[in-house]
């Protein structure tokens, strides 16, 4: 497949990760207390591999070129749009539902990154972050007609659909890949363990997959090293002349693909579109991601895009009265002095907590959680750490 | 590693052969396949989701909605002092929990986003088996949710919403609205308002620029041009501008003497603080005195707006002053635990709660079609708004409307808001098929499994 040892085998790594997902993060038993944090459902799950991929996009710009876009998430929102139309239009298939949304956010990523990359550095940012806010109000508003404004958009059966023939009436149109409903699961119960098979996430998974391989070989070609090139010095590059905006134009519309995809996956798994996610937030988040997990680096964007999903649906769901079931083996001062203590860091506040761990990253693993894992992995490589060594400083905090 | 025989060959066989033990091995169960619906209830416990609000703009009315369903949660189970359950019509309610099933809760953000709202409706539904989802102060979302639980095959009990949209061209089989709609508050509020101000009147609406001021923007100017009205203008503004002088300006230059606000939460708080502010309220235009009208009203906002809501009308779905029986009983208890009244985003959110879990124990399930079938065409009483239906062909609820309208005198920071008039059912009551509500189907009622 064209690729070295290394890279190869972490790819296998992160096949197999995708397909034991429904174990690994499923590792409590049912009614337990700390089923809380089982992360096994197809929902996240799905979320989990598909923000990867939105990450891992985001990365062949921000990784390898340095352009901080802000923007990413109207690519995503134009996928997503472009993607249901083709439900209510064409089919349910998600096949062409995908490739419309990758091809669309393709053509909208060229005239953005064609106008803002004549700019570096800030000027880009905020060329870009006001394309995004740009195409968030018009979706939001002025283009209801087609987006469907604040309600957004959901596939009904009376949309024409013209390969699929009708729906008998009252029939909820569903998502499928040539027949097999994105939303069919089957669990397996072992003892007190449920695991959930859904077929949407093994479809997003193959996806991520196949765009991992991608970008590990963009990341390893004489393109991705002329990315590099930008990056280290875009005014060297100039003045052995190299016209370097064609090797940024191409990655941002790479990029810009990549969130398209995860938008077309989105909708394929979740047959509803909404503004809100082409917001500026949304496109911060990208950000967030891939330098919590390690920009530049192949697999980082995709931890990080893991960690924060994980975050917004697990620990913001953490109410006051969980809290109290988790110290009710206290005493009645102490239970209610713990869960004031821990509450503000749960339920609506673990924007609070993401920004701490957020911050102790950037201060203490300027790499991301891989730079945290590589740390450890020289610790154990090396010899027993002795004891006199600083180490524990080192490890990341969660 | 470097002397580790990794091979493709190698990997992928071995990966096979444990991914199809993996499969393999395990006893193959099922267990919403056995009740033939989606999350039915394990053992003694039935577990409902409330998605509310608790982050963003509407966080306030998100807040008060969560206590309103912890106060159902416990009424139901037969806890505090039993509130509406012993004013509502139907007695089929034990106070021993839902069908002799304790009532359980877990809790999510919509933050007011339909992407967030749907993600954790779907983590209620998937990951803690919620077989209801109720709550929202938002039409977006409620309809992003509604169609997501038609999907999935749970109930879904939206809490406050107000878009015609709703029950209207997003209506499904699985929703159910118990507040009232844009169309109901212009209906109201017109014939109140020809009172107050007469028959010929020139409006000048500024309309927040997304899907619920549309349709009411549409449902007023239809109600209030059937008597006579003129609409001068009528002028979108973005949901998150904070400073309306830009837009208010141009009501001065023009001939309107009556500007209505279809603007919500702190929209609303804004637009009015800045017409007040610009002497809109002393103003006087071709000899008559200029008037304000806000649509949609909620006590929160009028406690956002202060002063500036004395005499200004609108319309709301309940108001904690009302004096029936349900009422009483209701803020009675709601204010004892939480020592002030609700708003009627509480209200209509427990009402809701009661609703769902009343249709459960009259159908003796908890099987979606068997709870759409029991609350299709189903009347009751008792519940703060007098006699009410919940129409079969759209799943709205018909009920009395109130118009209230800021208070000269408030005694207190929640007595806000007095009742000018209850508009009687009929008056607001439509055909399924009138033009501000047609294009929706319900469908069929989805179990999931």
């Amino acid at each position: 497949m064209g690729l070295t040892k290394k890279d190869f085998t972490l790819l296998i790594i992160v096949a197999v990760l995708c397909l034991f997902a429904p174990f690994i993060l499923n590792p409590f038993p049912e009614g337990s207390a700390m089923a809380q944090f089982n992360a096994g459902y197809p929902d996240l799950m799905q979320r989990l591999v598909i923000f990867g991929i939105f990450a891992i996009g985001f990365n062949i710009l921000f990784g390898l070129t340095g352009y901080l876009s802000f923007g990413h998430a109207a690519f995503l929102g134009v996928g997503s749009y472009a993607a249901i139309w083709m439900m209510k239009l064409l089919t349910m298939n998600v096949i062409p539902a995908i490739i419309v949304s990758v091809a669309v956010a393709g053509l909208f990523s060229l005239l953005v990154g064609w106008i803002s990359l004549r700019r570096s550095g800030i000027y880009f940012s905020i060329l870009t972050l006001a394309f995004a806010q740009m195409s968030y109000s018009l979706a939001y508003s002025v283009l209801t007609p087609i987006t469907g404004g604040e309600t957004g958009l959901q596939p009904k059966y009376t949309d024409p659909r013209i390969l699929d023939g009708d729906l008998p009436p009252g029939e909820t149109p569903r998502a499928n890949l040539f027949g097999l409903d994105m939303k069919d699961s089957t669990q397996i119960t072992m003892g007190d363990w449920v695991f959930t098979f859904n077929a949407g996430y093994y479809v997003a998974a193959v996806v991520m997959l196949v765009a991992f391989y991608v970008s590990i070989r963009i990341f390893r070609s004489p393109f991705g090293m002329m990315l590099r090139a930008v990056k280290s010095n875009q005014q060297r590059l100039n003045y052995t002349g190299l016209n370097s905006k064609p090797y940024t134009l191409a990655a941002f519309v790479i990029s810009g693909m990549y969130a398209g995809l995860a938008g077309g996956l989105l909708v394929a798994m979740d047959t509803q579109v909404g503004a809100e996610r082409m917001f500026w937030t949304a496109s911060g988040e990208v950000v967030l991601m891939t330098i919590l997990g390690g920009a530049g680096t192949l697999i980082g964007p995709v931890l990080g895009a893991g960690f924060i999903k994980y975050f917004e649906n697990i620990i913001s769901k953490i109410n006051e009265s969980i809290l109290h079931q988790w110290f009710a083996f206290m005493p009645d001062g102490i239970e209610d002095f713990l869960v004031s203590m821990v509450y503000p860091f749960i339920g609506k506040g673990w924007h609070l907590t993401l920004g701490i761990v957020f911050m102790l990253v950037v201060i203490f693993l300027p790499g991301g959680l891989v730079e945290g894992g590589q740390r450890v992995a020289r610790l154990f490589k090396r010899r027993k750490p002795s004891s006199d060594k600083p180490d524990g400083k080192t490890t990341p905090a969660e | 590693m470097s002397n580790s025989n990794f091979t493709r060959r190698g990997l992928i066989r071995s990966g096979a052969v444990a991914g199809a033990a993996g499969i393999a091995l395990p006893t193959y169960l099922r267990a919403d396949a056995h009740a033939g619906y989606l999350n039915a209830p394990q053992g003694d416990t039935v577990t409902l989701g409330f998605n509310v609000p608790q982050s963003g703009p509407y966080a306030d009315e998100g807040a008060d909605e969560l206590r309103a369903y912890e106060l159902a949660v416990e009424h139901l189970n037969g806890g505090g002092d039993g509130g509406m359950l012993n004013t509502f019509t139907s007695k089929a309610l034990q106070g021993n929990g839902i069908l002799g099933k304790k009532v359980e809760y877990v809790t999510g953000d919509t933050q007011t986003k339909s992407d967030a709202a749907r993600a954790s409706a779907k983590s209620m539904i998937e990951k803690d088996g919620a077989v209801m989802i109720t709550g929202g102060s938002s039409s977006g979302v409620a309809v992003a949710v509604q169609a997501l639980c038609q999907e999935a095959g749970v109930i879904f009990m939206a809490g406050l919403t107000h878009s015609n949209d709703t029950t209207g061209k997003d209506k499904r089989a699985n929703g159910f609205r118990h507040f009232f709609n844009s169309y109901m508050s212009g209906a109201a509020l017109a014939p109140v308002l020809s009172n107050a101000y007469g028959n010929d009147r020139n409006a000048y609406h500024l309309t927040a620029d997304y899907n619920w001021g549309y349709t009411t923007e549409e449902a007023v100017r239809s109600s209030t041009e059937a008597l006579g009205w003129n609409t001068v203008n009528a002028v979108k503004t973005p949901l998150t501008a904070t400073d309306f002088s830009a837009y208010i300006t141009p009501v001065l230059q023009s001939d309107a003497d009556v500007l209505v606000l279809n603007h919500y939460g702190g929209n609303m708080v804004n637009s009015l603080t800045n017409a007040v502010q610009f002497g809109l309220r002393d103003r006087m235009v071709n000899g008559k005195q200029f008037e304000i009208i806000v649509p949609l009203y909620s006590r929160l906002m009028a406690k956002g707006a202060g002063a500036n809501v004395k005499g200004i009308f609108g319309s709301t779905n309940w108001h904690w002053s009302l004096q029936d029986p349900g009422s009483k009983a209701f803020v009675q208890s709601f204010g004892t635990k939480y020592g002030f009244p609700p708003s009627q985003a509480a209200h209509t959110c427990y009402v809701q709660a009661l609703l769902y879990a009343d249709a459960c124990e009259r159908a003796g399930t908890f099987n979606p079609c068997g709870v759409v079938e029991a609350l299709e065409g189903f009347e009751f009483d008792g519940m703060g708004n007098g006699p009410t239906l919940y129409r079969a062909e759209d799943h709205q609820c018909f009920k009395d409307v109130l118009v209230v309208k800021g208070k000269e005198n408030p005694t207190s920071e929640f007595d806000l808001l007095e009742i000018v008039e209850v508009t009687p059912v009929d008056q607001v009551t439509y055909a399924p098929d009138h033009p501000q509500f047609a294009g929706g189907s319900l469908g069929t009622c989805n179990p999931g499994a």
